[in-house]
């Protein structure tokens, strides 16, 4: 059996930012990531992000990754790909599945940071090719450069739908429509306003009825809903489409916290059942800490905090950083969280993070 | 453009005239100007870190929409590609003719160049007319995000924002 | 389908090019890029056909995750092409059900 200071699961935005804040005061970590590649969703996201000069606000997603990559990389902290973590036991066990052997791991502290999976919304014609995920959208495009279609019909509008819209049309698609069953577009209004102002129209308070073709998506059919989201027969619109892409939201990926018997509790906003979690981003079960999508679904730069934070409280939890450092670094990633989770978008997802922390006092 | 962005994504001029970013038609005149079109609470303040003028105040507040003081901006283009939502435009009143410029950040391929006659589109994506590429900039500085200035008639100034290319 | 220029990305870093077949058909591709990436950019959308009701799938998530994109690659079924790097001269056939039986019974 393998012996480690830490392990964090997953190689995205939370975990390497975890692993990069640990290894720096001194502990000795491992990185699993089931992947190919590092960077969980870094690497696809090609626009600047919003926030300040300590968010590394106007740097594009893909540059942060690569910084994090090669600070790991100065700092030894070795990032295992294809790895796929297949439980979590008593006392910080793991099994890891590396290609085609199992390894056995005990950590003396976990950090799970293994993000989200996307969902989906079945309709007629859901299964046909050239029906996709966006998160498949923006892999095809900005990992692989290939487009995946000609002419795109958008399922959604918050900011996966929008920017992945956006994404589209720079990869020399065209975006037929971006279309979404609530009443008002999701994403931030300056993403949404990019992809308006070359001319896609939004359909809101619209469904996609169908998706037609025989062996392929050869177009789509969209329907108006009312206000209890009943579709209004005779508002059906057609779009000559090859590709409809879904954007419906993610689904946090806990299946790992769950099996380690973590108490869970509820939140809509941030995506559903979710780790109850401190301050410090440790869990119910000691030892065991939880960053980035996995414990709420938010943006890279809030799971890049959030991941600093565990690395930070793991180092002081072994020794490495005495508690006045530690708070101190702490607070200050926590006082340039609050500026991330305040707004319109930020205050409820700042609301339902304190529910999450309170549910860990209720032991 | 009547309309509720909410709705329709784009900014109307209703919504618009009353912005903390829009300079008035006096100082429009005057020359290039910068016009900040984020009404939204969202956290980013890129542009107030890169103004050196204290044009633009976010304030502590990030999620503050930024204000600009108009007096202040010298219309020096620095605030363009650095915002996220590229949601900066410089525009510039003061050209002979009733013609007016308009510097935008453009991140599709191909590349305008300059002396093309391309298709102005206003906010919703519509067609205006033809305008003229005056300059493409694109430097390592701007970090891969390219400007496009336009030469228009003055009329379409608080209206051209984007452009589609003929060829 | 392949993007010449990004704005962003410029261009892509790929492997050698390299020959495979689909379905008896030679194509091209880039050495270990995703099978499914070089069987979109030669316009191949369908991968298998369900085994019931025989109904066409292709990439769907493209990160390994949904196995819709489970094509038989060099003989082997099952094999999720959006995330198994093509090599020279793999034989990648669209699956039909379950794909061949390997189990030797």
């Amino acid at each position: 059996m393998r012996r480690c200071e830490m392990v964090c699961i997953g190689a995205g935005p939370a975990g390497l930012a975890a692993a990069v804040e640990a290894a720096r005061n001194g502990v000795d970590v491992v990185v699993y990531d089931e992947n190919e590649r590092p960077g969980g969703q870094l690497f696809k996201q090609i626009h600047k992000f919003f926030g300040s000069r300590e968010h590394r606000a106007q740097e594009r997603g893909f540059d942060i990754g690569n910084s994090f990559l090669t600070e790991a990389r100065e700092l030894s902290v070795e990032v295992s790909l294809n790895s796929v973590v297949l439980g979590i036991y008593e006392n910080g066990a793991l099994n890891v599945m590396i290609r085609d052997r199992i390894e056995q791991v005990k950590a003396e502290k976990t950090l799970v940071a293994t993000g989200a999976s996307e969902n989906m919304i079945p309709f007629p014609g859901w299964t046909l090719p050239g029906v996709i995920g966006a998160g498949a959208a923006q892999t095809m495009a900005n990992i692989h450069g290939i487009r995946p279609g000609n002419d795109i019909l958008m399922v959604g509008s918050g900011n996966v739908g929008v920017i992945v819209s956006y994404q589209m049309i720079q990869a020399g698609a065209r975006v037929a429509a971006v279309i979404d069953a609530a009443p008002k577009i999701g994403g931030y209004a300056v993403h949404a306003a990019k992809i308006a102002r070359v001319g896609v129209p939004f359909f809101m308070s619209h469904t996609i009825k169908e998706a037609r073709g025989k062996e392929r998506v050869e177009g789509a059919t969209i329907i108006e809903v009312d206000d209890n989201w009943n579709p209004l027969p005779g508002t059906e619109k057609q779009f000559e489409v090859d590709t409809v892409c879904i954007a419906v939201g993610l689904n946090p990926a806990t299946q790992l916290i769950r099996m380690a018997g973590c108490k869970m509790a509820n939140s809509p906003v941030l995506g559903g059942q979710l780790p109850a979690h401190d301050l410090n981003q440790e869990t119910s079960i000691k030892g065991l800490y939880v960053a980035g999508d996995a414990s709420g679904i938010e943006e890279a730069s809030t799971a890049i905090i959030e991941g600093r934070i565990a690395g930070l409280a793991i180092a002081n939890s072994l020794g490495y950083l005495d508690d006045s450092a530690f708070l101190s670094a702490r607070d200050e990633q926590l006082q340039s969280m609050v500026g991330m989770r305040s707004g319109s978008h930020g205050e409820v997802r700042a609301k339902a993070k304190e529910y999450l922390n309170t549910m860990m006092e209720e032991r | 453009m009547a309309g509720d962005s909410t709705r329709t994504g784009f900014l109307s001029d209703e919504e618009l005239k009353n912005g903390p970013g829009i300079p008035g038609e006096a100082r429009r005149r005057k020359g290039a100007v910068a016009v900040l079109e984020c009404l939204e609470d969202i956290p980013c303040n890129p542009c107030e870190a890169i103004c050196k003028y204290d044009a633009i105040t976010i304030g502590e507040d990030i999620t503050t929409p930024p204000r600009l003081t108009e007096d202040n901006c010298v219309g020096c283009r620095s605030c363009v590609p650095i915002c996220p939502g590229l949601a900066i435009f410089i525009v510039d009143e003061s050209l002979e003719d009733e013609k007016a410029a308009i510097e935008m950040s453009y991140e599709y391929r191909p590349l305008p160049e300059k002396g093309d006659i391309v298709t102005a589109l206003d906010r919703a994506g519509q067609e205006i007319g033809d305008a003229t590429v005056t300059a493409v900039k694109k430097t390592e500085k701007m970090d891969r995000t390219a400007t496009v200035i336009i030469e228009i008639p003055r009329d379409w100034s608080m209206k051209a924002r984007a452009i589609k290319l003929k060829r | 389908m392949r993007i010449e220029e990004h704005p962003i990305l410029g261009t892509f870093e790929k492997g050698n090019k390299i020959q495979f077949t689909f379905d008896g058909q030679s194509m091209e591709g880039f050495e270990d890029e995703p099978i499914a990436i070089a069987l979109r950019s030669n316009g191949v959308l369908i991968h298998r056909y369900t085994t019931r009701r025989n109904e066409p799938r292709g990439m769907f998530c493209a990160i390994g995750r949904c196995t819709d994109c489970i094509m038989v690659v060099d003989g082997k079924p099952n094999i999720r092409t959006c995330v198994e790097p093509l090599k020279a001269g793999m034989k990648v056939e669209t699956q039909h059900g379950n794909g061949p039986d390997l189990s030797g019974r």
